[in-house]
């Protein structure tokens, strides 16, 4: 039997508010909560909660028959707690059924992976607690942000123990090599890949309603007949797609849903496929071959790389500026900063910054509240200054803090008598100096000074520092 | 006196700089018949008389002057014609005339002609036509001289002066050279130049303008005379509605980002001063046509964590900026003028201006430099953010020397130039 993997992205970003300069230093609340929420409702009425309930049915009809998995971002569990419980619950409901594989992917959808390991590995940890939470799954196969993928990005996810992980088909990684078959990563051969075929999940996510295309319209028999059709030997087709491509990018007066609800019974009557979720599939297939990918890769438009989100000036300031702030968020506690950290990163932001309009611009326009990549970086500078400085601030005060909590009631007494000794010295030795007789002996007053000079240094305290600049002038009036 | 707006309907400055110009003269006992295309009727004409073009009817003995209006061509222009407005009215203004050209072929001999008043497409047919309508106010009214205000009344004054036989002044309050840089539009410059050869008297707002009038408009200097503007402020600096928000110093760039007002030499004096000293943020306040150059060079630069752009600032939001900020910088490439440094001045915001600026000829409590010399800028920033006695003298000395610039005296001055003719 061959396999179908259907894999659906699900996310939302948590959008910025308009952010002025005037509101740097004076408001902390960067986030458009009515767009957000307004946002949220209409992809759930449209999209979230009819396409769950058409998958429920096709498992109520066909059992475990019919398996499907998701990867839901951690800003978008959130924003289903606090928007859409009801689309939290029917997740759930999909969960229960035991059909259905949740993977994991970092906690904010960010781009990490490309900066810092302990970052990546911290937010890859949260989300999959968030996972276990709700949806009673520890999560054994991984997916990057966007598919981002590359050798080290995958030995990373080996390391945290994952048995495989997703990836784009890119055609200038395979080449002639086919993405219909099991790989693996090459620094680390336990890990496997499994490959967007991106042809047949475009011909669904992308063109499904393009009437200019000429396979309109798109029918179960045409596209099984497909699906058939690929090499004997190729033993698996992955299917992977943002999940809001039901009714959401393709509405569903467009037949798509139609089109899901019949298409298991067509895959069951008419091909040699069956349902596998990406830990079955990975178990099932014996890869083939080691996957080099030395720079990492995409599914995001006709190149396939990181642009979409890095590499114009504008993506790269403000995408370094924000990680810049990685070994200051390490110490700070406050549950505020850290959730806007996560936010802050989605990698959405810097999506909005894309200046390549050509190819895909409709489809970042589409995602687009901004009218251009300038607004969107402006905006987004001026939260992140802000936050900067709350971060700022925040480390100072717990610096403050910590000085005082660090030390015992003893050790502070002991530092005090040791600091007065020091300084009773010192007086004794200043109220030698003023005594005339020695300025006879020239050499000697300067060395000694000199020498207290370095000790002084270390207790830094400005009354003794004065005292010390008092006798170096003594020293140089005796001089003449 | 010849104008294109008056206060409350404005566009920019121009309008301001008339009704300032009209209430000096009016404290001299100089009475002033002031003509606008378009009145509204809430105009303030407590200091003068203002006539409506609109209502104006063409008698015969104008429109005998007919053939002189004949060598002006109708044309429609693209550019940005007028001497202060933003860009976003530059295009709501050109958005707006798309739609409503269509009775365009109207017959120009009508007695009566309504204009806009408005700096449209249609803004050199509104030129002729109210030169038109001066020549038959000129043929009813009583009056010694003839003063008109910039480029677009140049064609009524000189009509009122054919008809009347009276002196003209025109007051050049921008050049073709300030708005365009070198790509002039030919048209405009020759109407700017036959105004200053029939006028008796020319007046510049500064020496800056002045030189450019003799020396690109080949003018004969004896008759040019520069009188600077003054600036009048109808209420008090409110500053108890906010408070600095952010911590660190602020350095701001307000006006229009355009070439003429050297926004490239800001960003980089800025990156100058970063690469020393981080206890600041940079803002530039405004919109043009190089606003995403600058964004770009910002983020190609790596100091956007500390420069900002806000947009077009508008009202309240101009005093907010002006709270915030610890220097104010106007690095302009060509300002006849530049009314911007005062109303800094004003907020107790010391300034750093341009030398190739009007306005650097009148002020002595503000930093000159010139505009390509990004690290002079960089020095007087950094100079006016750590010393703070320096500081403190600009701007306790500053606003008194804005206070002190009084519409009266430059109204006497006009006066002058007036009795000098008549």
């Amino acid at each position: 039997m061959k396999t179908i993997c259907f894999y659906f992205q699900v996310h939302q970003p948590f959008r910025l508010k308009r952010y002025r300069f005037f509101d740097i230093g004076a408001n902390h609340h960067y986030f458009d909560d009515f767009a957000n929420k307004s946002i949220m409702r209409k992809v759930a009425e449209k999209c979230y909660l009819p396409t769950n309930q058409l998958f429920l049915d096709l498992i109520k009809e066909y059992g475990c028959r019919f398996k499907i998995s998701y990867s839901i971002s951690g800003t978008a569990i959130d924003q289903f707690e606090m928007y859409a419980p009801d689309v939290l619950e029917s997740f759930k409901r999909l969960a229960e059924t035991g059909c259905v594989e949740f993977i994991s992917e970092t906690y904010s959808h960010s781009l990490s992976a490309l900066k810092s390991e302990s970052e990546f590995k911290k937010q890859v940890q949260l989300h999959k607690e968030k996972i276990q939470q709700h949806f009673n799954q520890t999560p054994k196969v991984f997916r990057n942000t966007e598919l981002i993928y590359s050798d080290r990005i995958g030995e990373m996810v080996a390391e945290m123990g994952y048995k495989a992980m997703l990836s784009e088909g890119a055609k200038h990684i395979l080449g002639w090599k086919s993405p219909n078959f099991v790989y693996t990563n090459a620094i680390n051969p336990r890990l496997k890949l499994l490959l967007k075929n991106f042809t047949l999940s475009d011909d669904i996510a992308f063109r499904f309603s393009n009437r200019a295309w000429n396979e309109w319209p798109l029918t179960t028999e045409k596209y099984v007949h497909w699906l058939n059709s690929i090499e004997e030997k190729e033993e698996i087709v992955n299917l992977f797609m943002d999940y809001e491509t039901f009714g959401e990018h393709q509405w569903a007066e467009t037949g798509i849903f139609d089109f899901m609800r019949h298409l298991p019974q067509r895959v069951f009557s008419e091909s040699k496929f069956e349902f596998l979720t990406p830990s079955e599939a990975a178990d099932k297939h014996q890869p083939i071959a080691m996957m080099h990918v030395p720079n990492p890769i995409s599914w995001a438009d006709e190149e396939r790389d990181l642009t979409a989100w890095l590499g114009n000036d504008l993506q790269d300031e403000a995408f370094d500026k924000l990680y810049s702030l990685i070994d200051k968020m390490n110490l700070v506690h406050n549950e505020e900063l850290i959730r806007d950290w996560k936010y802050l990163q989605t990698s959405d932001h810097f999506y909005y910054m894309c200046t390549k309009w050509f190819s895909d611009g409709d489809v970042h326009k589409y995602f687009n509240p901004y009218d251009s990549p300038y607004e969107a970086f402006i905006n987004f500078m001026n939260v992140l200054s802000d936050f900067i400085l709350r971060v700022e601030t925040e480390i100072l005060g717990n610096r403050k803090e910590n000085e005082f909590a660090t030390y015992s009631q003893d050790e502070i007494n002991k530092i005090i008598s040791e600091y007065e000794n020091k300084i009773n010295e010192l007086k004794s030795f200043t109220a030698q100096l003023n005594k005339p007789n020695i300025s006879i002996k020239k050499g000697k007053v300067v060395s000694k000074s000199s020498n207290k000079k370095s000790e002084t240094k270390k207790i830094k305290s400005k009354e003794i520092k004065t005292k010390d600049k008092k006798t170096g002038t003594k020293v140089k009036s005796n001089k003449k | 006196m010849f104008g294109w707006e008056f206060p409350p309907h404005i566009t920019g400055g121009l309008g301001t700089a008339c009704y300032g110009l009209v209430k000096g003269l009016a404290k001299i006992n100089t009475e002033v018949l002031f003509v606008v295309p378009k009145a509204y009727g809430d105009e303030d004409t407590r200091v003068v008389n203002i006539l409506n073009a609109s209502d104006i009817e063409i008698n015969q003995e104008s429109i005998k002057k007919e053939d002189f209006w004949k060598k002006i061509t109708f044309m429609e222009i693209g550019s940005n014609l007028i001497p202060y407005v933003s860009p976003e009215e530059f295009q709501r203004i050109v958005a707006k005339n798309i739609l409503s050209r269509t009775d365009i072929n109207k017959n120009i001999f009508r007695s009566k002609y309504k204009f806009s008043g408005k700096y449209g497409k249609d803004l050199l047919e509104e030129v002729s036509r109210y030169a038109l309508v001066a020549a038959s106010i000129a043929a009813n009214n009583n009056f010694d001289i003839i003063h008109a205000h910039d480029w677009l009344t140049y064609p009524a004054g000189i009509a009122a002066k054919a008809v009347s036989g009276k002196p003209l002044v025109i007051h050049v309050h921008a050049t073709e050279f300030d708005r365009s840089g070198e790509n002039i539009n030919q048209n405009v410059y020759d109407i700017e130049r036959n105004g200053m050869l029939a006028a008796d008297r020319v007046i510049t707002v500064s020496n800056y303008t002045r030189n450019i009038v003799i020396t690109r408009y080949g003018i004969d200097e004896s008759k040019v005379f520069t009188v600077h503007n003054a600036v009048e402020f109808n209420k008090d600096f409110d500053d108890s509605q906010w408070h600095k928000s952010v911590p660190e110093k602020v350095v701001t760039f307000l006006g229009r980002i355009t070439y003429q007002k050297g926004p490239d030499y800001f960003v980089e004096a800025a990156n100058l001063v970063l690469s020393k000293y981080k206890n600041v943020r940079f803002v530039m306040a405004g919109s043009g046509d190089m606003l995403y150059r600058m964004i770009r060079r910002v983020a190609e630069l790596r100091i956007a964590d500390k420069f900002h752009f806000t947009g077009f600032l508008k009202g309240n939001d101009v005093d907010r900026m002006f709270l915030q900020s610890d220097v104010y910088v106007m690095p302009s490439v060509s300002e006849p003028f530049g009314i911007s440094p005062l109303e800094a001045m004003r907020a107790h915001v010391p300034v750093i201006i341009s030398k190739q600026s009007g306005v650097a000829e009148v002020l002595r409590h503000a930093i000159k430099i010139d505009f390509w010399d990004i690290d002079a800028m960089a020095d007087a920033i950094y100079g006016l953010l750590n010393y703070n006695g320096l500081s403190t003298m600009f701007r306790r000395l500053g606003q008194e020397e804005v206070l002190g610039l009084k519409w009266e005296n430059a109204a006497r001055q006009i006066k002058d130039v007036y009795f000098s003719v008549v």
